[in-house]
């Protein structure tokens, strides 16, 4: 009990408890500041509290259904926009930051993807990704989140195109450090 | 917030349907999740409340609301390429952004540049992919970026 409380103290939620407590004396003191970031953190608090554990469990549930692996068995060398689009579809259905996808870049490089579709998999890695369309949409709506996947489908292929103009001839690699 | 709510519903109902087994996991793995990101997403929460107390809602909206033009697009390009905000905190952060004035474009443009562009990962980066590569690559998604704001302002 007491290591589960030292914990939560000092751990993680450590800047929650001492805003807590500053909350607190502010209220007791009755300073102004106290009851405005509290009505503030209060509104955000019970928004986030009844929207984000739908987008959870929409994107545990995609995670169940949709395993990479599958997915994975149909990149192969072959290119044209069959290859873009299981690349694509690959890399939607992934999580996490960007640095997270240069490891799968490289196992891809590999495995003969070539040098478009290695660019146009980072594109899509950092901006379609499901649980962070399922975010876009809770949080700036749908129209958002449609036009901004419109827009940003051209341009990351357009640079993956780039990329594969620019460095074809020259020598292109990529090291796992 | 409704679109996701119905759809996470029939999502959960056809999946439970088809493989009971299969739906627990996924709802376990979800609220897993969920609680994994509980303390950043509250430590964010904090930041936000105390932030918009200290900094009033007019200047918010002259930097980065309407009218802001190049210069809420060049704020939000500094910050997106520069920190490194994972999206389940980005969002809420943006929603409430929006609530406060701050106008698409911008947005669009600060969601952009902090998923494509990364200044704090480019010598890892480097490091895979070589440093003309990663500069090239990071410097047209900049540029993306703010051709895909534009965008969305035009048609927001």
């Amino acid at each position: 009990m007491k290591k589960i409380i030292s914990k939560i103290f000092l751990g993680e939620y450590f800047i929650i408890v001492l805003f807590g407590l500053l909350l607190l004396f502010s209220c007791y003191f009755h300073f102004s500041f106290g009851s405005i970031i509290a009505k503030n953190f209060w509104l955000f608090f019970t928004e986030m509290i009844t929207f984000l554990p739908f987008m959870f469990l929409l994107i545990g549930i995609i995670d169940v259904w949709f395993p990479k692996e599958k997915v994975e068995r149909h990149i192969g060398p072959e290119s044209g926009i069959k290859g873009i689009f299981w690349v694509i579809v690959l890399a939607m259905l992934q999580a996490g930051p960007l640095y997270g996808a240069f490891p799968v870049a490289y196992l891809l490089w590999k495995k003969g993807c070539s040098i478009r579709n290695i660019f146009i998999y980072l594109g899509a890695f950092s901006t379609l990704k499901i649980p962070m369309l399922t975010f876009e949409i809770g949080f700036l709506g749908l129209k958002f989140s449609i036009l901004r996947t419109l827009f940003t489908l051209p341009v990351f292929i357009l640079i993956a195109k780039i990329m594969e103009i620019y460095f074809k001839n020259k020598q292109f690699d990529i090291k796992q450090p | 917030m409704i679109f996701i709510v119905s759809i996470t519903l029939i999502a959960i109902v056809i999946s439970f349907l088809s493989d009971r087994q299969k739906t627990y996991q996924g709802v376990v793995k979800g609220m897993r999740m969920f609680v994994n990101i509980l303390p950043a997403l509250l430590n964010m929460l904090v930041f936000v409340s105390v932030l918009l107390y200290l900094v009033p809602n007019e200047t918010i909206i002259r930097w980065l609301g309407k009218g802001s033009g190049v210069f809420g697009v060049a704020i939000a390009v500094a910050l997106g390429s520069i920190s490194m905000i994972p999206g389940f905190i980005a969002f809420p952060l943006a929603g409430i952004l929006r609530k406060g004035g701050v106008n698409y474009e911008v947005l669009a443009v600060f969601i952009t540049t902090l998923m494509m562009v990364g200044v704090i990962t480019l010598p890892l980066e480097s490091k895979y992919f070589g440093t003309k590569v990663a500069l090239l690559r990071n410097g047209l998604s900049l540029v993306g970026a703010v051709i895909i704001g534009i965008l969305i302002g035009l048609f927001m």
